[in-house]
């Protein structure tokens, strides 16, 4: 359990810096660690598939792409957008909404389930591939259609641009 | 029992690092030998006898180099772009099986570090990281040719590690596990071999490795003789360096993942005829197993006085355009023969 508690700490402490660092490349590395804090999480709970996907998509291929777009930019104090008060009060309510949720969820939480403590075989790519393609068979084969809609949708929109110019 | 599994798995994880380290090392000198025998010259031969001290004596140089960090850069990450850069290209190394088990005083020793269930899943991973060491060198550099090398090199990683993957799942789909352990163990013996089944694939994934690596024909990230430099632009001494050995690092990692995904790995041509205890076949094996690592490096090299580069439009068309559908159609019939088979012929 102690582990866990450091690993806790510092998925918040650089979900924090993410927040508060004054440059937005900082910020994106900040929330690259966060999301590799959150990678040892999955290990640590025998999460091993989610772990690695999580690692390869979000570290790997996600955040590449932040940082693509924010070095490029060049964003600096002069070009800083202004930040309405309806835009902060609404972030507000959002993230009042997110803590909401997640004390109910904690309230529901088992802390003595397997899952919760990580002696558990579900994570394995056998399992969980087995899980997936038996039970949530539908539902997997939605979601992956509903991201080839997002694939073909985005291309469709770089093509449209570059016809313009 | 647990002291001393720890113990054995540092040694061979020393051993490990060391050879990685030692054969990157050499390859710089096997590179410009190569290219020497090409080119019919000698290549470097003063540095002790045939050239063999030369990288010694180039490490030795960009070690007194002077240090530069040019003004206005991120110096903290400006340091860590070479470090990760090495560093992601070292602990790839942890999950190649090097050869099967040795047997000491009845102790089943295995010549693998790792052999973890998402085998084929932590390459990828790693070569993920791969990308940060570049982006981080280049913007960190504050100059805008370095900036523009870092975008050119993660874009061209990025787009090839998708036909990369998708390569290796039709891979996967014959294999039926991601542990790279088990993966080796299938293709013992000669007719195993997973380039009998995979062929098309087997030269997806290595076009990949190509660009993944850096190497011509794809290294437009460098390009020696076009650009200023590259995302290493404004590095110097030892930092150059470090990019530059990690280079030859992934090369020698990659070409040991393509003799153990394709070429069976440790496996050889009648080790089972043989007669011999399994300490020397696992002996031989890893001899194998290192013969093989070094026809792909020597390939490597061959390519590079071989090809002439492509132009950036080339490179992208060649990725998306033709790579990834080819994949894809592999994986479409890799599926269909592996149910007609299932079906039919059993």
């Amino acid at each position: 359990m102690g582990v866990f508690y450091f690993v806790a700490f510092l998925s918040i402490f650089f979900a924090l810096m993410t927040i508060f660092t004054k440059n937005p490349v900082h910020s994106v590395l900040y929330l690259v660690i966060t999301f590799f804090t959150f990678t040892v999480h999955y290990i640590l709970l025998n999460a091993q598939f989610l772990a690695v996907v999580n690692f390869i998509v979000y570290m790997g291929a996600i955040m590449v792409l932040f940082l693509f777009v924010l070095m490029l930019l060049n964003l600096n104090k002069d070009t800083e957008p202004m930040k309405s008060v309806l835009v902060k009060v609404m972030g507000a309510i959002a993230g009042m909404c997110l803590l909401a949720t997640f004390l109910g969820a904690f309230r529901a939480l088992d802390s003595q389930s397997e899952l919760v403590t990580g002696h558990t075989e579900v994570g394995l790519v056998k399992n969980l591939g087995k899980v997936l393609f038996n039970e949530f068979l539908l539902p997997f084969e939605l979601s992956s259609i509903l991201l080839l809609t997002a694939m073909v949708g985005a291309i469709l929109l770089a093509k449209k641009e570059t016809k313009e110019a | 029992m647990e002291v001393a599994f720890i113990l054995e798995k540092l040694i061979l994880v020393v051993i490990v690092f060391v050879i990685t380290l030692v054969i990157a090392m050499y390859s710089t000198l096997a590179e410009r030998k190569v290219a020497g025998f090409m080119q019919d010259r000698y290549g470097p031969n003063r540095a002790g006898i045939g050239g063999i001290l030369q990288p010694l004596c180039d490490g030795g140089k960009f070690f007194f180099k002077e240090e530069i960090i040019p003004a206005g850069a991120h110096k903290v990450l400006f340091v860590l772009g070479p470090v990760l850069a090495i560093v992601t290209a070292c602990i790839s190394s942890a999950i190649i099986p090097w050869g099967q088990s040795l047997n000491i005083n009845g102790r089943e020793i295995s010549l693998q570090v790792a052999d973890v269930n998402i085998g084929v899943l932590y390459i990828f991973g790693v070569i993920a990281l791969g990308v940060y060491g570049i982006m981080l060198g280049g913007w960190a550099s504050n100059n805008k040719f370095s900036l523009l090398g870092a975008i050119r090199a993660a874009s061209q990683s990025i787009s090839y590690e998708i036909a990369m993957g998708l390569a290796l799942i039709s891979l996967l789909m014959v294999t039926g596990t991601l542990q790279l352990g088990d993966i080796v163990r299938q293709q013992s013996g000669f007719v195993n071999w997973n380039i009998w089944v995979q062929p098309l694939g087997f030269l997806i994934f290595m076009t990949c490795a190509f660009a993944e690596c850096n190497r011509v024909p794809f290294d437009l990230p460098e390009c020696e003789t076009e650009l200023v430099g590259g995302y290493h632009t404004e590095y110097s001494s030892m930092k150059l360096g470090l990019y530059m050995f990690s280079e030859y690092i992934n090369m020698f990692v990659s070409s040991a993942l393509m003799a153990s995904l394709y070429f069976g790995g440790y496996n050889f041509p009648f080790m089972d005829q043989l007669d011999l205890s399994q300490n020397w076949i696992t002996i031989i094996g890893v001899i194998v197993f290192f013969l093989k690592i070094f026809g792909f490096i020597f390939f490597f090299m061959w390519v590079r006085w071989t090809l002439p580069r492509f132009r950036y439009d080339q490179l992208m068309h060649l990725g998306w355009k033709i790579l990834i559908p080819l994949a894809i159609t592999n994986i479409v019939l890799t599926g269909v023969i592996t149910l007609i088979k299932d079906s039919y012929l059993q």
